[in-house]
């Protein structure tokens, strides 16, 4: 595939930024326009299935997954600032819909082209300097399925490595899970709240200021627990501090100002 | 053993509040998943192993058929008897058959996982044969009455002080002054009571790591050198093993060794890996006179063929269990049978019926651990999916789970009320968040809000926001 | 009970999606069997016999084995009541009915005691002969015969095994060759140990506690310049 000098983006909001931190949905948009592409973001999209395709209602997921391919298969690349939602489109759009020939093809078309956001920026565009300062120290949080199934690892920290100001301790038991599981966390409320539990201890542990992550279901949760135990760190997306738009509430935080937020033009 | 997979989540919820349970679980990931570590990176060659280990499994399953006829052969030629039983019940009565003959009255034991899997020590003790555990982690549950919490260290859900309370009630003549405040002398205590019990069996029963179709033999592995002295000293050395065992050649018990140790404690070879061969030659001096096989079925071959098959290739090494975080954080006994953990949330489901243990593969976050250290590349996570997939089928998933499902799959099938519907969401999740930016309870969310806060959104979607930035530029986010 | 044999061999089949192997099926099923070609080799063997030798002392010990070199057989009966001594251990031992080890010159150690067999309840050491050594892990491969009874490998507390340098080789599967070549057709031992280490068990709060229910103590005797 030969890459046009400025590719056509499709960005795979993901449901959770969606609904819960649009401000994720701007800093991809800048930090792939930054890096010299266009970013479109199909209307229609939804979701990638993953509810369905967890709870093993396998027919829903499979018409969900293509709805997406038949929204995203014009674009160059599709990118998604989640690790777990683009490894459904990545590893198991294909798996999912192997039992049609037609349509399993065109989810592996789709799956070469689609990569979780950082990866995106530093493997495919390979961006290697991010217009952004952030004084303090950070953690992070590796999401599993970004981690396991997309080997996402040295990206994000070679990244952030690059931001002004930004030191970024390291958690331990960084390959632990953090509990959330999708539906998981609400199935099996007692063992998610173990494992978010020993997860925060370690961000804590850090003494870390912000925790970083590449999913928002891993930042809801997290964000959620730190924030019924009353601990100051804050959360946000990793996006949010490469592309220098971490000034707003973390995530989970008091957002009077947020109530319509106007966000910057990318690039002004 | 009942299995109580059913109550899987009111056994979890009783773990996680189980405060000696807690600190013997906490002793897993300082253990044996560091010593895994240090032991990968010292080899170079494990990944290379690993997908070796895994090719040999699946070429012999792929001719299993082939593969046992010719164990049977080899067996047969040196002496040993082959059994085959398509079920526990037909497993337990072929050993009892075995112990009667010999007029057998106590039978020691080797650590076996399938011996549990056929609730092998009730029903001897119910015929009058008694059951005698030899791997110390085995003698001191067998002294509970509990069930292995772990495929290989069963005892592990135990502290030291619970093993010393049990020994003082189990062991009797034990004097009451004599201290038991360290595991050495827990162990040397066990020994000592052991020891007559070996020399006295007219039985002894090992399972089999691998069993080796190109020469008839039974591989075991252990550290602790039971299983040896529980299959050298008796007239009669059984050995029961599944028939997904079988590996061709000793090369390829070999390569699969490399990974075995390595994955379950870490160390580059266990203690002691004994390849027996039929019944002891005319002119040795020792070793068993008989020498059986019993090979299971009970449900294996009906994986053959299914996108469960892969499981077959399991050499039950633990590496899954010490790094799932559900494991560690409930122990093996919540689990409700046999099998635990990660291959036990895909095999229980395989042996009971999925309507008996739905919940282990719905257990999992997915989070991939358990395959990323499996040695032979089992897909467990893809294999929990696909009991899921049975299971919903089935219309066995709980209700609220397929209720709520089938909302919200209304929604994602139609992009403008999706869009509609989200709105209004985050709009009333902001307003539920008012001022301080999160929410402490929430309607139909009991299970998140139960133990977390739910962060709230700031009140407008990303495609609301998008579309006023889009505005002046009609043609941004239409279709490509 | 062995009536389900056919209906086994049928489900599997079953389950395979075929019938039994045709005539080829089955013959490269035997070429497989009769394939004896090692699998992948860790490349830290990659040295010469003498580096063999080190490697092997280096993990056996690291396995909580004890070796000692000796230069010669002669010294094998010094060496033995020296660790017996040293240890503070009875001089009783049982042997191996071993012609090898008989020829050693035990009269030179009158103290010791040896009953040739094989191993007892009340018996506290044991020695016998090694059939090899593994270099990759450390291991001994205790081969089971009239003359090597496998329970001296297990019964006793202290385990004394002597194991002649050139009989060090690169891996299991050097094990298993030279077995195919000195022992011929029915090669496979009733039973053949890789022993790495004493006995041990972690299954107490996984500390590691030697003597479990094997010995409590390996002691290797290295021994050059002989074909033992």
């Amino acid at each position: 595939m030969t890459t046009p000098a400025r590719p056509r983006v499709g960005l795979l909001v993901t449901c959770l930024v969606d609904l819960f931190r649009p401000e994720v949905g701007f800093a991809s948009v800048k930090l792939i326009e930054d890096a010299g592409c266009i970013v479109e973001v199909p209307r229609d999209q939804t979701c990638c299935g993953q509810p369905a395709y967890n709870s093993g209602d396998k027919a829903t997921a499979q018409e969900l997954a293509r709805n997406l391919i038949a929204l995203f298969e014009g674009y160059d690349y599709v990118a998604a600032p989640s690790g777990s939602c683009a490894g459904m489109l990545k590893v198991h759009f294909p798996a999912l819909l192997a039992d049609d020939p037609l349509w399993e093809n065109r989810a592996r078309r789709l799956a070469a082209r689609s990569f979780e956001l950082v990866s995106f920026l530093h493997d495919v565009l390979r961006v290697t300097k991010v217009a952004a300062a952030h004084a303090g120290t950070v953690t992070y949080h590796d999401g599993c399925s970004g981690l396991r199934e997309l080997g996402i690892k040295g990206q994000p920290r070679a990244l952030l490595g690059a931001v002004e100001g930004l030191a970024l301790k390291e958690l331990s038991a960084a390959e632990s899970c953090c509990g959330f599981g999708g539906l998981f966390c609400v199935k099996y409320p007692e063992i998610s709240n173990r494992m978010v539990g020993d997860k925060v201890a370690a961000v804590i542990d850090t003494g870390a200021a912000t925790l970083l992550a590449g999913d928002m279901g891993c930042l809801l949760n997290i964000a959620g627990k730190l924030s019924r135990l009353g601990a100051a760190v804050h959360c946000r997306h990793v996006a949010e501090v490469l592309a220098g738009m971490a000034n707003g509430p973390a995530i989970g935080q008091s957002a009077p100002a947020a109530k319509a937020p106007r966000p910057a033009r990318p690039g002004s | 053993m009942q299995p109580t997979t059913k109550d899987f989540p009111e056994n979890a919820r009783r773990a996680l509040g189980d405060v000696p349970l807690q600190a013997a679980l906490g002793n897993i990931a300082r253990g044996w998943q560091e010593k895994r570590t240090q032991a990968v990176a010292a080899l170079p060659e494990f990944e290379a192993l690993r997908t070796a280990a895994a090719a040999i499994k699946d070429h012999t399953i792929a001719h299993l058929d082939e593969y046992l006829e010719r164990f049977e052969s080899r067996v047969t030629e040196q002496g040993g008897t082959v059994h085959w039983c398509r079920s526990a019940e037909e497993a337990r009565h072929t050993i009892l058959a075995i112990c009667h003959r010999l007029n057998a009255r106590t039978v020691t034991k080797g650590k076996s996982m399938v011996a549990e899997e056929i609730g092998l020590n009730d029903f001897l003790g119910g015929h009058g044969i008694a059951p005698v555990e030899t791997d110390l982690g085995e003698h001191i549950i067998q002294l509970r009455k509990e069930a292995p919490s772990h495929i290989i260290a069963p005892a592990v859900h135990l502290t030291q002080a619970q093993v010393a309370e049990t020994f003082r009630a189990g062991h009797h003549g034990l004097p009451t002054n004599r201290r038991l405040d360290d595991a050495r002398v827990l162990v040397d205590e066990a020994r000592n009571v052991l020891r007559p019990r070996y020399f006295a069996a007219e039985v002894g029963i090992t399972g089999a790591n691998f069993l080796v179709a190109e020469t008839g033999s039974a591989v075991i592995v252990t550290n602790e050198g039971n299983a040896d002295l529980t299959q050298l000293l008796p007239k009669a050395h059984i050995v029961l093993a599944g028939i997904e065992k079988l590996v061709p050649t000793l090369e390829d018990a070999a390569t699969i060794l490399r990974v075995l140790a390595r994955s379950a404690t870490g160390q580059e070879m266990a203690a002691y890996t004994t390849f027996a061969t039929g019944p002891r030659r005319a002119r040795d001096v020792d070793g068993p006179e008989e020498f059986h096989v019993v090979l299971l079925d009970n449900g294996r071959s009906a994986l053959l063929g299914t996108e469960f098959q892969d499981i077959l290739r399991c050499i039950r090494c633990g590496a899954c269990l010490n790094h799932c975080p559900v494991y560690t954080g409930i122990g093996g006994h919540a689990y409700g049978w046999v099998y635990t953990g990660p291959m036990g949330a895909v095999l229980t489901p395989a042996l009971l019926g999925v309507a008996e243990a739905g919940h282990l593969p719905n257990a999992s976050t997915f989070c991939g651990r358990c395959e990323s250290v499996c040695p032979m590349r089992i897909p467990l996570p893809k294999m929990m999916r696909h009991w899921r997939e049975r299971e919903f089928a089935a219309h066995l998933a709980p209700h609220a789970i397929r209720r709520g499902l089938s909302w919200w799959a209304f929604f994602a099938r139609r992009p403008a009320l999706y869009r509609a519907a989200a709105g209004a969401l985050a709009r009333w999740l902001a307003l539920m968040g008012g001022r301080l930016g999160y929410v402490r309870t929430l309607p139909l969310a009991g299970g998140w809000t139960a133990v977390r806060d739910m962060p709230a959104p700031s009140g407008r979607t990303f495609q609301q926001l998008w579309a006023m930035r889009a505005q002046p530029a009609a043609k941004k986010g239409s279709r490509p | 009970m062995t009536g389900g044999r056919e209906q086994m061999l049928d489900s599997i089949r079953r389950g395979l999606g075929r019938g039994p192997l045709g005539e080829a099926g089955k013959a490269a099923i035997a070429a497989r069997l009769d394939d004896h070609r090692a699998g992948i080799i860790p490349a830290r063997t990659r040295r010469d016999p003498a580096g063999l030798i080190e490697l092997f002392i280096e993990l056996a010990v690291g396995a909580a084995a004890t070796v000692e070199r000796l230069d010669g057989p002669r010294r094998i009966p010094i060496a033995v009541a020296d660790y017996l001594a040293a240890h503070d251990l009875p001089r009783d031992l049982v042997m191996a009915p071993d012609p090898w080890l008989d020829r050693l010159l035990w009269a030179e150690r009158p103290k010791l005691k040896l009953r040739p067999g094989r191993a007892l309840a009340t018996d506290a050491t044991g020695i016998a002969r090694a059939f090899a050594g593994v270099a990759e892990t450390g291991t001994l491969a205790m081969v089971s015969s009239e003359t090597s009874p496998s329970t001296i490998s297990f019964v006793p507390d202290t385990h004394i095994v002597v194991l002649g340098a050139s009989r060090i080789v690169v891996s299991c599967e050097e094990v298993f060759a030279r077995l195919r070549r000195e022992a011929g057709a029915a090669f496979m031992p009733r039973s053949l140990h890789l022993i790495t280490g004493p006995s041990r068990t972690g299954d107490i709060e996984q500390r590691i506690v030697l003597g479990a229910h094997g010995p409590r103590r390996l002691h290797i005797l290295l021994v050059d310049g002989t074909e033992a």
